[in-house]
């Protein structure tokens, strides 16, 4: 293990950490917030500090394997959730530690699952920050870092498939540094149109940054309290066609420019779309037969924007969805298991891997049959390799051990079974908001610590794809 | 530059690791997905799994933007189809590895009517290079330039040389050597050796010439180039052919011991003059007493890596005190270093580093008329290599007729890939590859050699 380059990587984490704070620092001056201001402020400077004294010194080992790709990128994460929570606690907005570590895990890993009963009542530079957790969360910290870092390159690519959604990883073009830049510049391209199109819709500024910042995170984050059921309906499909255009693999978005539109419509695309329009037409047909809304296209305007937000775990709301009825509810928390497509900043399983393992248990009952079938998993005329297939198994066991471990853990408290089983779904899949009690209305602030801890596990391993957490506490991983 | 390799075996892997450490964009391309990722994991460089030679494989692999494709998968036929989709789609340059001998007599057909920039034969490679150690153990570098073909000597005239006091035209009229001298270098100063151009003692010359005709050069002006007079080659494969070949009329006595039937019939077949002896090559008694303690030279070519090492420490503990030891495998390089063994050749390695000396020749070449560009002498001295077109304003004109810039020297006209040392009587004629030495000059066309 090598234990110096992790600390090196740490140390411009924070580093980067203190830049990234400067943005809720400079609203917090524009706004006349002194207190958060102040808190900003000392955290840039405890992180700049410990980061600079961290990476002093560079270590002349510079050769990273597949388990310090592991370790370095949720260690990251965590010291990143750590520090980022600081300024949240020490500004008042959130007097309690956990809380905050809670609401900024919940920022960081793009779940947007809040504590805050009020979000009007937050300092604006708080929101800010809130909303920035989740366009830093959302395309992945470190591959963007790591192209900053001075190194030799070719210790990125184990962080980058630590890093990155999906079943497999692949670059778009030789280096990671170069791939990192093209994805990067997808990302806020995408989200500087979406803040001109909110601005066009009436917005204010500050209102646009942010709702563009969470969607571009599929983030969750609100900048009202009501989410968006008080926004107008062309703010509300703007939210919901850039919530869907986040959940696509960017890799696509690039495929698209150079000409290969085939390529943009790949298997997993089309999946998505399908399921997506398959969501939308049942449950407006269910919602408008049993007459929550009185038209067909109101009922279909908070249908899209419900299945969109679920399906790419953004959790933005128009509507109380906890009051549908129970077709469109079961729907929604299937969509919250399916989760984006790899590759895309949206959470849950991914559609790509319920793909290769749907089309896996397909053959391997085929092989029950014919003793001795050889049938290999193809997508998009590309047969998956045999160790990808494994980790999307291997993937799927943790997963469900992980959520069940975590459903007994929180029902300790003794709430109703449906607000335990989404909130764990809800932040496992990094979505935000579930029914009953963490149902678009409520909030996950009755919780004690314990359950807070386990949700806030929950979403980090949920962000990360569960294998560099688990593989944090596993003692092996750090024997010599 | 953008590069495809095209087979993620030890030589790509070299390639890869060598290229991307000097600023290239690297793709891998290998059928076999998990050498793909293994390599792609090590290096920041992109995988691409599937068949070097399609289509839709090499278009992933980025083959519109590609300035360069080299194929070094262990099939020649599928190199070379490489190069030819490569080229067809991408119209990149193309490397190719092609190992077959068969393939070797005719490359230089292939090669011209595929358009293939380089081809590479890694044993033809390795025996020149076992060759140059046998002939100059005491040059001082041997360069290679234009894709491999022309080679340049560099060697120190030595005290009471009859070099000294000469002049380069002495050279061509008195002792009839035909070797051109392009550079010679004279304490920090470096010149481009004109007809009047006088040596001096300790004047580090650099010369091209066709082994044969440099064996001749240097009898002739009685320096003894160190090469030795017998020589004992342990196995009779592909090496050892070429290695036989390359020393043909150099006067070394060339002694092959190989334990099978078939491949001795061969050689023997092929090369009447060395003495070639049926025997197991491990064999203590037989190596004794065909001389191993008054060879010159002893060369280990067996396919057996281990095998090889061990009888060369066996030659260099009964004295032997020229040992060329041939090793495939080149990850314990640095066990074998520890050995202290002669001199050990790694034809991957030779391969390797011929293609990043092209690699790099081609990307000094960028921007310019220059097809490759190599430093002769690091900031003085340049070999540009022209592609002649017609057109140029010194067709059909005899050299000595040209007026050519100060400082400039035609060092090698390749036609039809044949090397041709210039002389005032020769030539240049279109689709010629013209090397030009030149000193301090930034080339940027062939037309500015004349003035």
């Amino acid at each position: 293990m090598n234990y110096k380059m992790i600390r090196f990587i740490i140390g411009w984490i924070l580093i980067f950490e203190a830049i990234f704070l400067m943005f809720p620092a400079i609203t917090a001056i524009i706004y006349g917030e002194k207190r958060p201001l102040l808190a900003f402020m000392l955290t840039v400077l405890l992180c700049a500090t410990i980061g600079l004294l961290l990476v002093f010194r560079k270590p002349r080992n510079t050769v990273l394997y597949s388990r310090e790709g592991f370790v370095i990128v949720s260690m990251s994460w965590i010291v990143l959730s750590l520090f980022g929570a600081i300024p949240i606690w020490l500004s008042g907005a959130i007097p309690n530690y956990i809380d905050a570590l809670f609401e900024t895990v919940s920022g960081f890993t793009t779940t947007g699952a809040s504590i805050v009963p009020v979000v009007e009542s937050l300092p604006k530079s708080v929101i800010l920050w809130r909303s920035f957790t989740h366009f830093v969360g959302g395309m992945g910290v470190l591959v963007f870092i790591m192209a900053f870092i001075p190194l030799s390159g070719g210790q990125n690519m184990h962080i980058m498939k630590a890093e990155s959604p999906g079943p497999s990883v692949s670059k778009l073009v030789p280096r990671v540094r170069t791939t990192a830049l093209i994805l990067y510049s997808l990302y806020i391209a995408i989200t500087l149109i979406q803040i001109i199109l909110l601005l066009f819709g009436g917005m204010t500024f500050f209102d646009a940054i942010n709702t563009a910042l969470a969607t571009a995170g599929t983030g969750g984050f609100g900048i009202k309290n009501d989410s968006f059921a008080s926004f107008s309906p062309y703010i509300q499909i703007v939210v919901t066609v850039f919530m869907l255009l986040f959940s696509l693999n960017f890799s696509c978005y690039y495929l698209a420019f150079r000409g290969r539109i085939k390529d943009f419509f790949n298997s997993e695309t089309r999946c998505f779309l399908t399921v997506v329009a398959v969501a939308i037409a049942l449950i407006t047909l269910n919602i408008t037969l049993s007459g929550n809304y009185a038209t067909v296209d109101e009922a279909l305007r908070h249908a899209a924007f419900s299945v969109a937000s679920i399906i790419s775990t953004t959790g933005f709301a128009t509507e109380d969805f906890n009051l549908w009825p129970a077709l469109s509810k079961s729907i929604l928390v299937l969509l919250m298991f399916i989760g984006a497509c790899a590759g895309s900043t949206g959470g849950g399983i991914k559609i790509s891997r319920l793909l290769i393992y749907g089309k896996n248990a397909k053959n391997e009952l085929g092989g029950l049959i014919h003793t001795g079938q050889v049938k290999k998993v193809s997508i998009d005329g590309k047969s998956v390799d045999k160790e990808v297939i494994k980790a999307v198994n291997t993937y799927m066991a943790w997963y469900i051990l992980i959520f069940v471990a975590s459903l007994l853990l929180i029902s300790v408290e003794n709430h109703d079974p449906i607000t335990n089983f989404t909130a764990i779904a809800a932040t496992i899949n990094n979505i935000g908001p579930g029914l009953e009690l963490v149902g678009p209305t409520g909030n996950f602030a009755f919780f004690t610590v314990p359950s807070k801890l386990v949700l806030i596990f929950d979403m980090l391993a949920g962000r990360l794809e569960l294998f560099p957490l688990l593989l944090l506490f596993t003692p092996s991983t750090w024997k010599k | 530059m953008n590069i495809i390799i095209v087979g993620c075996g030890r030589v790509g892997e070299t390639l890869a690791e060598q290229l991307n450490g000097e600023g290239n964009n690297v793709t891998v391309v290998d059928v076999e997905p998990s050498r793909v990722n293994t390599i792609s994991a090590k290096y920041d460089i992109m995988g691409v799994t599937g068949n070097g030679a399609m289509l839709s494989v090499l278009s992933e692999a980025g083959i519109n933007n590609a300035d360069l494709m080299i194929a070094v998968t262990g099939s020649d036929e599928l190199n070379l189809l490489s190069c030819v989709v490569a080229k067809k789609i991408g119209n990149c340059h193309t490397v190719a590895q092609v190992k077959n001998p068969v393939y070797s007599s005719e490359i230089q057909y292939l090669q011209s009517e595929l358009g293939i920039s380089m081809v590479i034969n890694p044993e033809l490679a390795a025996a020149r290079e076992i060759s140059r150690v046998l002939r100059f153990p005491s040059a001082l570098n041997i360069e290679t330039f234009a894709k491999g073909k022309v080679e340049m000597l560099k060697f120190r005239v030595p005290e009471g040389c009859a070099l000294d006091g000469m002049s380069v035209k002495d050279v061509i009229v008195d002792l009839k050597c035909d070797v051109l001298i392009c550079t010679v270098e004279r304490g920090n100063e470096a010149f481009i050796a004109k007809g009047d151009f006088v040596f001096r003692e300790k004047d580090v010359v650099s010369m091209i010439a066709s082994p044969k005709k440099a064996h001749h050069f240097f009898n002739k002006i009685r320096y003894s180039s160190g090469a030795v007079k017998t020589a004992m080659i342990l196995g009779g494969g592909n090496i050892t052919h070429y290695l036989c070949d390359e020393l043909s009329n150099t006067g070394i006595g060339i002694k092959v011991i190989e334990d099978d039937m078939a491949m001795c019939d061969a050689l023997a077949d092929a090369l009447p003059d060395i003495t070639v002896i049926n025997h197991d090559e491990t064999d203590r008694d037989i190596l004794l007493e065909e001389g191993l303690k008054t060879v010159g030279a002893f060369v280990a070519l067996t396919e057996i890596d281990e095998e090889n090492i061990f009888l060369s420490l066996f030659a260099k503990g009964v004295g032997c005190n020229k040992i060329v030891t041939k090793i495939n495998r080149v990850d314990f390089d640095d066990v074998t270093q520890r050995l202290d063994l002669d001199s050990t050749i790694y034809p991957k390695n030779i391969t390797a580093d011929m293609i990043v000396r092209y690699v790099r020749a081609m990307k000094n070449a960028k921007g310019s008329n220059v097809e490759t560009l190599y430093n002769v002498i690091k900031g003085e001295v340049e070999a540009a290599e022209f592609i002649i077109r017609e057109g140029f304003t010194a067709l059909n004109t005899p050299i000595s007729q040209l007026s050519l810039k100060d400082n400039v020297l035609i060092a090698s006209i390749i036609r039809n890939n044949k090397v041709i040392i210039p002389r005032g009587n020769d030539v240049i004629l279109p689709g010629d590859a013209v090397v030009i030495v030149s000193k301090t000059l930034a080339l940027h066309d062939i037309t500015d050699i004349l003035k």
